[in-house]
């Protein structure tokens, strides 16, 4: 994957979320309350994620079940996630079984930790696990890159 | 114990990871990962880098968040507009 596009990508959907996110003015001009800017923040975080996850879409399958997680968030949508819970379950106990057969290797523990860390990972056999890692990281870094580039511009202004 | 895992039909048509896979997997993780590629001579241990990825990865998402913190309380007082012609052109530069 071009990083240089997947950059633009991405720094096109998060600039047209933060400026969504900066629309909800407060109804008096003084200065925003602390609930306020917690709102704010927990917009931006998801606005940061979901850029990601549709700068990707469905190439991965760490972006695909992060979109997933974020089209399921809302109340209403209880089934879907009993429903994705039970499918998740199938395939990583498919998944466990391959990832058994490297026992000796040694980090079955750390590839655990590893798959409760990246989205989608519990599904994954060890050789996806890694691969997606490297790809999930990478994506990470361009998040965090664009995110700082925002601060110091933000900063300057 | 495992040749009776083997013999179950769902196991049947899968490839065995096999050992140089793995280690070029790993080995492609250790060099994204800032501590591991300082000690680039040794071969790491793949547990080693297992555990190192969660811990960059952990440490990564906590920057977002502080970043996603400190931007909550400084968009407040930005104008979006020139802000975004602003990063486009630092990243076009």
């Amino acid at each position: 994957m071009n990083p240089s596009s997947l950059k633009s990508r991405f720094t096109t959907r998060f600039l047209r979320a933060l400026t969504k996110i900066n629309a909800h003015k407060p109804i008096s001009s003084s200065s925003p309350g602390p609930g306020e800017i917690f709102q704010r923040y927990r917009r931006i975080k998801v606005a940061a994620d979901k850029s990601m996850a549709y700068s990707v879409r469905s190439r991965r399958t760490w972006s695909r079940a992060t979109l997933w997680r974020l089209r399921t968030r809302s109340p209403r949508s209880r089934l879907a996630t009993h429903a994705r819970r039970s499918w998740v379950k199938t395939r990583s106990t498919r998944a466990a079984s391959h990832g058994k057969e490297k026992k000796e290797d040694g980090g079955t523990v750390e590839a655990e930790e590893l798959r409760e860390l990246v989205p989608g990972g519990e599904a994954m056999d060890l050789c996806n696990l890694l691969d997606e890692t490297a790809h999930y990281i990478k994506c990470l870094t361009t998040q965090l890159d664009i995110l700082d580039r925002q601060e110091c511009t933000s900063r300057e202004l | 114990m495992s040749s009776s895992r083997r013999s179950r039909s769902r196991q049947s048509g899968v490839p065995r990871i096999t050992d140089d896979q793995l280690a070029h997997l790993v080995s492609k993780l250790q060099h994204l990962i800032p501590e591991l590629r300082r000690s680039r001579s040794d071969k790491v241990a793949a547990s080693k880098v297992l555990q190192e990825t969660c811990d960059y990865i952990r440490s990564l998402r906590r920057e977002v968040d502080d970043l996603s913190d400190r931007l909550s309380e400084l968009l407040a007082s930005t104008d979006m507009d020139s802000e975004q012609a602003a990063i486009m052109r630092s990243l076009l530069m």
